[in-house]
């Protein structure tokens, strides 16, 4: 049982880290500039710093695969020497069952990695851990680490996954969670440009993909209490309009289905998304324009 | 109209104590006039009634002098000193139907006037009381009132007729209620005849009708009831039985209301069939006996033979209670006894047969009693009718979101072309393995990074942070409004709102179907065009640091104003289109186009030269309107 004594524990923290382990994605960046065991050496150098900044904070490593995802790492339930082994043995475990679940030959494109699934299993390893360190602060007086979220994620967004990410990313939200983002890929991705947006998280999408440690220990290594002395990149803010449903144009104004939310630039009879039927518009209400105008009385 | 004139002698005084002027006063319909004795004294007096909101006097009897005080609508009175109360009196009666009838004649006469709205002065006093709290308690809107109606710019009628929801709140009419009964208990109420005694007691109200006034007058038949109440205030049931047996009809007030009775065990029918009383029995009072009242035990010792001459008191007040609660069920006119007991009669006629005719009212009972008493588990489960939602393609709610947020990261198009992953699934998993045992031989690389690489991220990350260190706005968590000095906030907001109340009226002017709007709406025009230079002012007068930023905050309040003012523009166009001053359709055209440019310009050159030549009328007009810039014209 970890006892803390000390009472300044508001720089501890307990970081969850999602690592892309899309197949399809890595083989297509080797040959462009970050490989993915450089990409292991960063992230486990980085990993080690984190430990050592603080002998309570805590690392979680959650894989983020093709077919499924799964925990990887717990530096708490981990023996302290030989961590990069015990690693890289999940992982090399991990990357074979995701093999074994995979159905097709081939991918179209480089596909998606499950990102919803995995932010999914890092909140609720947060929240678990939470409610265990409630205990902990009751007996020992000292605040439970203050989590969060690092996704380092290459593959491009799925939209199938849109209405489960977007999920996660409000339960994040609501339990005060930052989701940084630190995007690998060619692309930018939407979704975690919006986690970070929503969270308060960093959202970083580094150029020298062979300085990622330098990245990674730069931005994302600070705990959520020395963030508020620190500058570190602003979002340049969101594009919240929305497009239409149906032709994918930029509206400002449109008609939104009442059951399933989904936008439209003109009026429908059924809604495309979930197949609700609309009622007719009131578009021919009387109008206060024709009233006879008058001037103001007393 | 009023009984002509009064004329009496009196003393005017300017205030209670002064001695007074000696004059006479007179009073017509419309105004009173007082002329003293000795005009080198002071001038004559001539008011109207209208001015006059109330009066005061002095009582009758006291030490003190006849006095009336006449207050005015503005403040201040006339008081004036009669000889005598009685004189006053007539002068206070007539002042009194004077100024009522002033009044009502001021309520005619604003409905007229109403559509002249300068009119003011017939605003209610109770209004302006409104109006008057509404600026104390709202700052800001005192701020606005005192721009824009104290300047001229708006007038009272106008500066409120927005604000109508505001007044209204405070408004809450009350609504006239009716009259039902006092609560006052009938141990004391004298035999009036209101039908407080009918409704209370069913009992008399037949008897009345039975024997009234074919068996005795309506006095005896009073004489009896309150004999009887005598008897019931003895508490004495032996007497009130031994009485009762004597006289037949004074039996009927003494035993207990059969009518009463059963009306009672009517109710009780229709009380929910699921009632537990005993449920409640733990409250307060109710397991007492006689609900707590203090009683004579003695009494309880009395058999049941006269048990019916005895009364309870918590009976009298349950159907005091109810007949209170029930209110009035009749609307006759009072003071006939006969009348009242008739009306009632009709009335409780009506009662009975509604409830007769829905007839199967027991049935209803009887399917509320095995509703009620429904066995759960017999129960089918009772879920609302739902429709699962059931949505066919989650994809297209991220396409509706991608597009644009990643237009805002600067991707391009081209850069999202998909790339091809040639390798099979088990190749592609094949190299991911490889990588991994790769490093677990090979360990960490050392150094992990180049020392220019990280050179270069450090140099990245910090011109990044710094070009995006003022972007500010776009953080819900910041407000570029904190971050400036808290006079060019303040005064920021307040041309905000100030502009929002003359754009309100500016727009709310249009169409302009008289001259009236016409006006106005030019007043509001020159008042806008003050605010531009305000509004330079503040930019220039801010650090360079967020002199960007407040350029950002005040462009929507221009393009708001240019919006007015372009509509303002292609109105007068119009009208003066159609007013005879005909230019052909290409110079309208060239000049509209014009005006558009110089409002696009506006700000960027401060003189803006053009020859006669080009200048139509209309654009002579406009750089007229907009006189507020420095145009300079070459002839």
């Amino acid at each position: 049982m970890l006892v803390c004594l000390c009472n300044c524990t508001d720089d501890v923290s307990l970081l969850m880290v999602l690592l892309d382990t899309n197949p399809f994605f890595w083989s297509t960046s080797k040959s462009t500039s970050l490989s993915f065991s450089n990409f292991l050496s960063h992230v486990l150098a980085f990993l080690n710093s984190v430990l050592l900044l603080n002998q309570f904070n805590q690392v979680v490593v959650i894989a983020t695969g093709f077919n499924t995802c799964d925990y990887v790492y717990d530096s708490s339930s981990s023996p302290t020497n030989q961590r990069a082994e015990t690693l890289l043995r999940k992982f090399e475990e991990f990357v074979v069952k995701d093999e074994q679940l995979s159905k097709e030959d081939t991918v179209d494109g480089i596909g998606n990695s499950l990102l919803s699934g995995s932010l999914s299993m890092a909140l609720c390893c947060i929240l678990k851990s939470n409610s265990n360190d409630i205990q902990r602060v009751f007996r020992s007086g000292s605040l439970h680490p203050q989590p969060r979220i690092l996704c380092l994620h290459g593959s491009p967004d799925g939209p199938g996954q849109y209405v489960a990410v977007m999920n996660a990313i409000f339960s994040a939200q609501r339990s005060m969670v930052p989701i940084d983002s630190c995007v690998l890929g060619v692309q930018h991705s939407a979704f975690l440009q919006q986690a970070s947006y929503i969270t308060g998280g960093v959202y970083l999408k580094p150029q020298q993909l062979d300085g990622l440690f330098q990245y990674l220990s730069t931005v994302f290594g600070t705990d959520l209490h020395s963030r508020r002395f620190l500058q570190l990149p602003k979002p340049v803010g969101v594009d919240f309009r929305a497009s239409c449903f149906c032709h994918k144009n930029t509206i400002d104004m449109g008609y939104i289905c009442s059951v399933c939310l989904s936008i439209f630039c003109k009026h429908h009879k059924k809604c495309s998304t979930c197949g609700s039927v609309f009622g007719q518009a009131q578009t021919n209400a009387p109008s206060t324009s024709n009233q006879k105008r008058k001037t103001p009385d007393t | 109209m009023a009984s002509g004139k009064v004329i009496k002698r009196a003393k005017y005084k300017s205030s209670v104590k002064d001695p007074g002027v000696p004059g006479i006063l007179e009073m017509m319909d419309d105004r009173f006039i007082f002329t003293p004795n000795n005009p080198k004294l002071s001038s004559s007096l001539s008011v109207q009634f209208k001015l006059i909101k109330g009066h005061k006097f002095t009582k009758e009897g006291s030490h003190k002098h006849a006095l009336l005080n006449l207050t005015q609508d503005q403040g201040g009175s006339y008081i004036f000193e009669f000889e005598n109360f009685s004189d006053r009196d007539v002068c206070r009666e007539f002042v009194g139907r004077a100024t009522t009838m002033a009044g009502e004649a001021g309520k005619t006469s604003s409905e007229p006037s109403a559509v002249t709205p300068q009119d003011e002065q017939l605003i209610s006093t109770q209004e302006m009381e409104r109006r008057i709290k509404l600026l104390q308690e709202d700052g800001e809107l005192q701020k606005l009132h005192k721009q824009f109606v104290i300047g001229g710019i708006l007038t009272e009628a106008e500066f409120w007729a927005t604000r109508k929801k505001l007044l209204d709140r405070n408004t809450s009419s009350v609504i006239k209620q009716r009259a039902g009964f006092k609560s006052a208990m009938l141990a004391d109420v004298k035999p009036a005849a209101d039908g407080r005694i009918f409704a209370e007691k069913p009992a008399v109200h037949q008897a009345f009708l039975k024997f009234v006034p074919r068996k005795m007058t309506e006095k005896d038949f009073w004489n009896k009831y309150c004999r009887a109440e005598y008897l019931h205030s003895t508490k004495n049931p032996v007497a009130a039985a031994a009485e009762a047996a004597e006289d037949e009809e004074l039996a009927v007030f003494l035993k207990n209301d059969d009518v009463w009775a059963s009306e009672a065990r009517r109710k009780i029918r229709r009380v929910d069939p699921t009632l537990d009383m005993e449920a409640d029995e733990g409250d307060d009072y109710i397991h007492l006996p006689d609900h707590g009242l203090s009683r004579d035990d003695s009494k309880d010792a009395i058999d049941s033979p006269y048990e019916e001459y005895r009364r309870s008191l918590s009976q009298v007040l349950n159907r005091h209670g109810a007949v209170v609660l029930e209110g009035r069920s009749i609307d006759v006119e009072l003071g006939d006894t006969r009348s009242v007991a008739e009306a009632l009669a009709r009335s409780k006629q009506v009662e009975l047969a509604n409830e007769a005719s829905d007839g199967n009212a027991n049935q209803e009972r009887l399917d509320r009693i095995s509703q009620l008493a429904e066995i759960e588990d017999l129960q089918p489960p009772r879920d609302p009718p739902l429709a699962p939602l059931f949505i066919k393609d989650p994809r297209d709610y991220f396409d509706s979101q991608q597009a644009n947020a990643l237009k805002t990261l600067g991707d391009t198009l081209v850069e999202t072309r998909q790339m091809k992953c040639n390798l099979s699934t088990s190749e592609a998993y094949g190299s991911l393995r490889e990588c991994i045992s790769e490093i677990k031989i090979a360990g960490l690389s050392d150094p992990i990074v180049k020392p220019e690489i990280a050179f270069k991220v450090f140099n990245g990350l910090t011109q990044n942070i710094s070009s995006t260190k003022y972007h500010l706005g776009k953080n819900p968590q910041e407000s570029v409004l904190d971050r400036l000095p808290n006079i060019t906030k303040d005064e920021l907001l307040h041309h905000w709102t100030s502009i929002q109340e003359l754009l309100k009226h500016f727009w709310s002017s249009y169409p302009i179907t008289t001259s009236y709007l016409y006006v106005k709406v030019g007043r509001l025009k020159d008042a806008m065009s003050q605010i531009y230079p305000k509004l330079q002012e503040i930019k220039e007068s801010v650090q360079s640091d967020f002199r960007h930023q407040v350029s950002l905050l005040v462009q929507p309040m221009l393009q708001a104003l240019d919006a007015a003012f372009a509509h303002y523009d292609a109105d007068l166009q119009k009208r003066s289109a159609k007013g005879g001053d005909r230019t052909n359709g290409y110079d309208r055209m060239r000049s509209i186009k014009l005006h558009y440019a110089i409002i696009g310009l506006k700000f960027k050159f401060r003189r803006i030269t053009i020859s006669e030549r080009a200048l139509p009328s209309c654009l002579v007009q406009f750089i007229k309107l907009h006189s507020v810039f420095y145009f300079e014209i070459l002839c």
